[in-house]
């Protein structure tokens, strides 16, 4: 722990840190332009000079290790002439654009030149020109603006394991760029543009869209994965503009997947913005009123074990539950919150959520993936395992499909057998589990997704037992959801009730007429052909497969529309915070459920946001600390039972069109496009 | 910056080592320690670069990224860094002249404009046969012999204009001009002949 002087005071940094850490300890703001905290350091860019006494020249702070006795300074006239120094040599070449640029009003160079550059140049040279480089449909360059920080660079190389991004060539011709201009793949990209501190990566689809100082910036929760990633919603008027990740050490640090930042052009494509009534055979547009009297007209004869419903992927917790207390009051326990046909026992928390946490794989030493491909899966939560892959001293393991996770894994085998074999203590890989200070296991969709998911979800049980995954410190236990809303669901008990049907029951049922309505909170991922027999009431904010097959359609609000609450994967209970409104006659989905719930007789006991909440907290006791990790008891969960010797597949095929929001974006899909093969060309080398 | 080629020229589709040479390349990776194989890729890239007669195929360097299991920009990036990696085709013989401070005191303008004429191109360019390609290039470090310009791998040293004109007439018949000092002294030998140690230093 070595103690210096940083301007004549005293400050003590761990062992390893760098003078910059100290003196920002010590309260000294150091411009920077390449170094950042979550990268290594690269020391290139020079401006982070400060004075330390007895050495000759100034030093790079970054670069340098905090040692004990030393004194810096900071603001001192040398400091301060040799920061113009470098800041009059990074603008011979930087272009004069601010006007013209994307990151006007958000830019580093800018902020730091009007702190420490001159009122004009002397250099009288020709700027020198570098042309533009295709990075995809994401990312927008303009190389002229580059200050060879090489932030991208690292970043690819270390936290997305990619290497797609470099720098070619040399001194004053050095350029980044990507091999032969070929689209970035990575599915962290779109987190380069906020690691660029000048202008040269900006956001494609945001370009030319917006000032910074006009948006209203509005703090939530991101719904298109269950990591649930802090994110802020920029908006100006009736419009999203652009998603940019927020600070969450726990969940997805400063990063965003590309998903969570660009989709947000599907919110204005394909909106549900009035509600429908099915009338000779077309849906036409109706009043609130007509649509829910012919709800009425539908439901309120028929019994309760004829109607069910089904919550999708992207409800809150609040709409989940006024939609659990209508079943209730309809006396209907046909409930399902697993569109994707999941079947893992819900007996239990501890079996249904992230019990490590997602911090918490920083410290596990053995990592056993379960049909799951997190980088598609939970592609933040991928690039965690990343890091922990990155500090050496781990093992991590997969059993399901061959994939590509951006960091070197052992491929047990694609099937259960290898799970048996794990379990029974046969297979190798028992002895690395139970030799491991903290191993842990995760168990994906791509496992549970089956018939014979609850003995998978049994087996992993015993293979956490038997292997010593579970300790009083410590839960190696792990499921990965795909969904936003699943966890929520699933602690307010959004599950099949007693005697209740699960996903296949209401299909069958509705099949056979059994199940005579359907109520679909924003469900669009179910086979809607088998739906054909029920009258289908659909809510949800995009007109996607729900909407087509429904018989009512209610609009309801997009994620940023509403103040909702999500539980993550790891039981993370995060709330959302209205952004804008929802279009035409949307409403927040609680409040239609409430609406309906007069309109059928069986008003729903609660007037207000605040008063729903606290029916939720007395449901389910997580629902009282927002951020915040109540650890699951460890319970039996799962069942014995035949398992079908069919290997793992994952349940995400295309990382871009997961959800109705995704599949209305036209980002998305010409991302899609081009990582399906389809539009980007072999240029030669290949092959 | 780089070498403009003679005129229209096809990336080839592959690119293999021979024989011959992938034994050698296995060698070169050999020689350095496990999980460290890519130190080996300036080598792999020079070797390839001779066998596909003075050029790096954007083919080569995806054969050599995945000998070394290396990502295609990082073996890019190495093969753009180093001047003496040509991405395109060159003349036959790639005639370097030095233009650093000691030869361009010593006359190396003379030597280039030599060059020019001679060949009747610019600096940067091939000629239309295919047979020469010129470019400046910074000191190659024979300063004591300068003016100086490097043809392929071979040095020639205290040239003028007539001496340059006449290793590049010797090399355009087909000759191999002998390499070193054009001004016939002995490597780098004081150059109007010895003015010390005249006589043999006494016995102490």
């Amino acid at each position: 722990m070595p103690t210096l002087k940083v301007d004549g005071q005293d400050v003590t940094v761990p062992q390893g840190a760098t003078v910059l850490q100290a003196c920002e300890a010590a309260g000294a703001e150091i411009p920077r332009f390449c170094y950042h905290e979550r990268l290594s350091i690269a020391g290139n860019c020079r401006m982070c000079l400060v004075e330390m006494v007895k050495s000759p020249k100034p030093v790079a702070s970054c670069a340098m290790p905090a040692a004990d006795g030393m004194e810096i300074k900071t603001n001192t006239p040398l400091v301060r002439k040799a920061r113009q120094g470098v800041m009059e040599f990074l603008l011979i070449n930087h272009p004069l654009d601010c006007p013209i640029c994307d990151q006007g009003g958000e830019c580093d160079l800018q902020d730091q030149a009007v702190a420490y550059g001159f009122d004009h140049s002397r250099y009288h040279e020709n700027k020198r020109a570098v042309s533009e480089k295709n990075m995809g449909p994401l990312i927008k360059t303009v190389m002229t603006r580059c200050i060879h920080c090489t932030r991208c660079v690292r970043f690819t190389e270390e936290v997305a394991g990619t290497e797609e991004i470099g720098a070619v060539f040399r001194g004053e011709n050095m350029q980044i760029t990507t091999f032969l201009e070929q689209a970035v793949r990575s599915e962290l990209s779109g987190n380069v543009i906020d690691l660029c501190p000048v202008g040269a990566l900006t956001s494609k689809p945001y370009a030319f869209a917006a000032r910074p100082w006009e948006l209203k910036k509005t703090e939530s929760i991101d719904v298109h994965d269950a990591v649930g990633s802090n994110i802020r919603v920029d908006t100006r008027g009736a419009e999203v503009l652009r998603v940019l990740p927020r600070l969450h050490e726990d969940v997805n640090e400063e990063w965003i997947s590309d998903k969570t930042r660009f989709a947000c052009d599907g919110l204005k494509r394909q909106r549900i913005d009035t509600a429908y009534v099915r009338r000779d055979g077309r849906l036409q547009a109706a009043s609130w009123a007509e649509a829910f009297e012919a709800i009425r007209m539908n439901m309120s004869r028929l019994e309760g074990s004829q109607i069910a419903a089904i919550a999708g992927d992207l409800a809150d917790a609040e709409a989940v539950k006024a939609l659990k207390d209508l079943m209730g009051k309809l006396g209907s326990p046909n409930m399902e919150c697993r569109q994707d046909g999941a079947r893992f026992d819900v007996s239990a928390a501890a079996g249904w959520r992230f019990n490590t946490t997602i911090a918490g794989i920083e410290q596990a030493d053995a990592i056993l993936l379960i049909g799951t491909n997190p980088r598609v899966e939970a592609a933040i939560l991928n690039a965690r395992i990343r890091k922990r892959y990155l500090k050496g001293h781990v093992s991590i393991a997969v059993v399901g499909p061959t994939v590509d996770l951006s960091y070197p894994h052992e491929h047990l085998g694609t099937g259960p057998e290898v799970l048996r074999a794990i379990a029974d203590g046969s297979h190798p890989y028992a002895a690395v589990l139970k030799n491991a200070k903290a191993p842990m296991l995760v168990l994906g969709s791509g496992a549970t997704a089956r018939a014979d998911g609850l003995a998978i979800h049994g087996l992993a049980r015993k293979i956490a037992e038997t292997c010593g995954l579970v300790r009083d410190d410590w839960n190696g236990f792990n499921l990965l959801h795909t969904a936003a809303g699943r966890v929520g669901a699933l602690e307010l008990g959004f599950v099949p009730g007693q005697g209740g049907r699960d996903l296949e029951g209401i299909l069958e049922g509705a099949m056979r007429g059994e199940i005579r309505a359907v109520y679909l909170l924003g469900a669009d991922e179910i086979d809607m052909s088998q739906l054909d027999g029920a009258f289908v009431v659909y809510q949800g904010s995009h007109g996607d497969a729900g909407a087509h097959r429904a018989d009512v359609v209610l609009p309801g609000a997009a994620y940023t529309e509403k103040n909702a609450t999500w539980v993550n994967t790891e039981g993370r209970v995060q709330q959302g915070r209205r952004a804008l409104f929802p279009p035409g006659e949307a409403r927040e989905d609680w409040t239609i459920l409430r609406a309906l719930s007069d309109v059928l007789g069986k008003r729903l006991p609660y007037d207000s946001l605040a008063q729903l909440r606290e029916a939720m907290a007395d449901d389910a006791p997580l629902f009282t600390v927002v951020d915040a990790i109540m650890a699951a008891e460890w319970a039996p969960f799962g069942a014995e039972g035949a398992i079908a010797a069919t290997p793992f597949a994952s349940t995400v095929s295309d990382f871009y069109l997961t959800n109705p929001i995704c599949r209305a974006s036209n980002t998305m899909a010409e991302c899609s496009a081009l990582h399906s093969g389809g539009a980007e060309k072999a240029t030669g080398t290949h092959g | 910056m780089s070498v403009k080629p003679a005129g229209a020229y096809e990336q080839p589709k592959t690119f293999s080592f021979t024989a011959e040479n992938q034994a050698w390349a296995e060698k070169v990776i050999s020689k350095y320690p496990k999980g460290r194989q890519q130190s080996a890729v300036i080598p792999l890239l020079d070797q390839a670069q001779r066998q596909a007669g003075g050029w790096l195929p954007r083919a080569a360097m995806a054969m050599i990224a995945e000998m070394l299991g290396m990502q295609m920009i990082r073996v890019y990036e190495v093969a753009t860094f180093y001047t003496m990696f040509n991405l395109e085709p060159v003349g036959r013989h790639l005639v370097q002249v030095c233009t650093t401070t000691p030869c361009w005191l010593r006359g190396s303008d003379e030597v280039l404009s030599a060059c020019k004429s001679r060949l009747g191109i610019d600096v940067d360019q091939t000629t239309a046969d295919g047979m020469f390609s010129l470019m400046e290039a910074e000191c190659l470090g024979a300063c004591v012999n300068a003016p100086m310009m490097q043809i392929n791998d071979d040095f020639f040293e205290d040239l003028d204009a007539a001496a340059t004109v006449k290793v590049l007439d010797a090399l355009a018949r087909g000759e191999t001009p002998p390499n070193g000092s054009q001004s016939g002294r002995q490597n780098s030998a004081p150059a109007g002949g010895r003015l010390t140690l005249l006589e043999p230093v006494g016995e102490s």
